[in-house]
């Protein structure tokens, strides 16, 4: 099932040329850029692990897309994600998240249904791994 | 690097469909500020004939393969990693900053930051320090110029295991295959950086532009101290520019002479001593040609005339006043 989570996710994935003119706006704007991965894209998951420190301090986003293609050569078959962190004051949180890498094969996930006393009925949804993987 | 977004002006951009036949070179020239930068590099940089000369072809060689390319000719982006030799205050630093400013200016670096680092910056001090230390310097030069100082110190020939040869490793690969994102200039002392480069043919190889600074003449390094004393407003007397080249013509043959350098350190040693004579009058009136001259006796008191011969167990030192 193709993940859709962040910004521009119901788009085409992006291309590197539109992931480094996206990352250049978050540098020109003067946010720290986060490059995250993770095996588990369960919505409520947002533990991502950070590839290397957050990088702020950059003049061109070159500096991002090497960072990027060496996660991406390391964690090739995870979701990689980059956010843009702004720490001016009001702020103080993530303004843009988008993901830059998804697993060849996706997971999907169920929605799984229990009734529990006086016919309350509740909901979660469970990760599950790809259908073509499993037989 | 090579965006060739006509940025600032759109006469330059011609038919989006075929290219323009024919090209204004002035005005391709002054959109990309190299006029004015060239200007500016002859006239606040005395001497370096060399030096000019090169970097103004460089600049010429950059200007009509942006044309080329716009024009559809077949264009291959060049190699700009440079290597800037020469004596201590000849200049090189100087010189960087005005290339990272034209080679901004005709794009073939996006950003023109120019980020100066020595070994310190580049090696770690334990395994597995290195690499990051050196990919995080490269990350910040990225769409820039990185200005190496005394290159050199990255290879220790006496310790095979110096780390340095690890950020050296990484250098080479990203000047080969990131040659878009970054130019890198080392710069460094004649002879050591000729060494360096015959015990890493790698670095040599990679390098399109060796440029050689000249010491200074005594008439240049005059010229200069004119013109530093003009930049901050001050000059000499006619007694007092007579006792500079004789201070000049000493202190050139004392140790640790270091060019354009030591005459900015001796002018600015001058001003400290014009005000301590100003001060030590407190009961005159001022004039503005008072604050203006350099008298004689502000270069005469200076120690390099009064200093034994050099080789006579002096302290010799930078700190000669
Ligand atoms: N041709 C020149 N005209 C005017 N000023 C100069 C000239 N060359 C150098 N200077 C001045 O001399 C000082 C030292 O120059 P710079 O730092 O560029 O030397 P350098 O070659 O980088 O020295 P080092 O090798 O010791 O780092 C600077 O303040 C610079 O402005
Ligand atoms: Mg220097």
């Amino acid at each position: 099932m193709r993940l859709t989570q962040g910004c521009f996710s119901f788009l085409p994935d992006l291309t590197d040329d539109q992931i480094y003119k996206q990352v250049q706006y978050c540098l020109a704007n003067g946010w720290a850029v986060n490059i995250e991965f993770t095996d588990d894209p369960h919505p409520r998951n947002t533990y991502w692990e950070m590839w290397g420190l957050p990088m702020f301090d950059l003049s061109d986003a070159a500096g991002v897309m090497m960072e990027l293609a060496e996660c991406r050569r390391v964690y090739g078959d995870r979701y990689i994600r980059i956010s843009g962190f702004d720490s001016s004051h009001g702020w103080e949180s993530v303004r843009i998240s988008f993901l830059v890498n998804r697993p060849a094969q996706e997971p999907y996930f169920a929605l799984e249904r229990q009734e529990v006393a006086g016919r309350v009925v509740r909901y979660a949804t469970r990760l599950c791994p790809s259908r073509e993987a499993t037989p | 690097m090579l965006d060739l977004q006509c940025a600032n002006n759109s006469s330059l951009c011609g038919g989006a469909a075929s290219p323009p036949s024919g090209f204004d070179l002035r005005k391709e020239a002054e959109a990309a500020g190299i006029t004015e930068t060239l200007r500016e590099l002859e006239h606040e940089l005395i001497g370096l004939k060399p030096v000019k000369s090169r970097v103004r072809q460089i600049a010429s060689l950059l200007l009509i393969e942006r044309i080329r390319q716009r024009a559809g000719l077949v264009s291959s982006p060049p190699t700009l990693h440079m290597s800037f030799t020469g004596n201590p205050g000849t200049g090189k630093t100087t010189v960087a900053l005005r290339m990272a400013k034209i080679l901004h200016g005709l794009g073939f670096v996006r950003r023109g930051q120019v980020i100066s680092v020595t070994r310190d910056d580049l090696v770690g001090q334990y395994i597995g320090h290195t690499a990051p230390k050196t990919k995080e310097i490269l990350k910040k030069a990225m769409g820039g110029v990185l200005f190496i100082d005394e290159a050199y110190y990255l290879h220790r020939p006496d310790n095979e295991r110096d780390y340095g040869q690890e950020a050296i490793e990484i250098l080479l690969q990203v000047m080969e295959n990131q040659r878009e994102d970054l130019v890198v200039i080392l710069a460094g002392y004649g002879e050591r950086m000729t060494n360096f480069f015959a015990s890493n043919p790698g670095f040599r190889s990679r390098i399109a532009h060796h440029i050689e600074f000249p010491d200074y003449s005594e008439a240049e390094l005059l010229l200069i101290s004119e013109l530093m004393l003009k930049e901050r407003g001050y000059s000499f007397s006619a007694a007092a520019r007579e006792a500079f080249v004789n201070y000049i013509a000493l202190r050139m043959t004392q140790p640790f002479f270091s060019n354009a350098r030591s005459i900015r350190n001796a002018v600015d040693r001058i001003r400290l001593r014009q005000a301590d004579r100003l001060v030590s009058d407190l009961d005159r009136m001022l004039e503005i040609k008072d604050l203006e001259t350099i008298d004689s006796s502000d270069v005469l008191a200076s120690r390099v005339f009064s200093a034994s011969p050099p080789g006579e167990g002096r302290e010799p030192s930078e700190r000669t006043s």
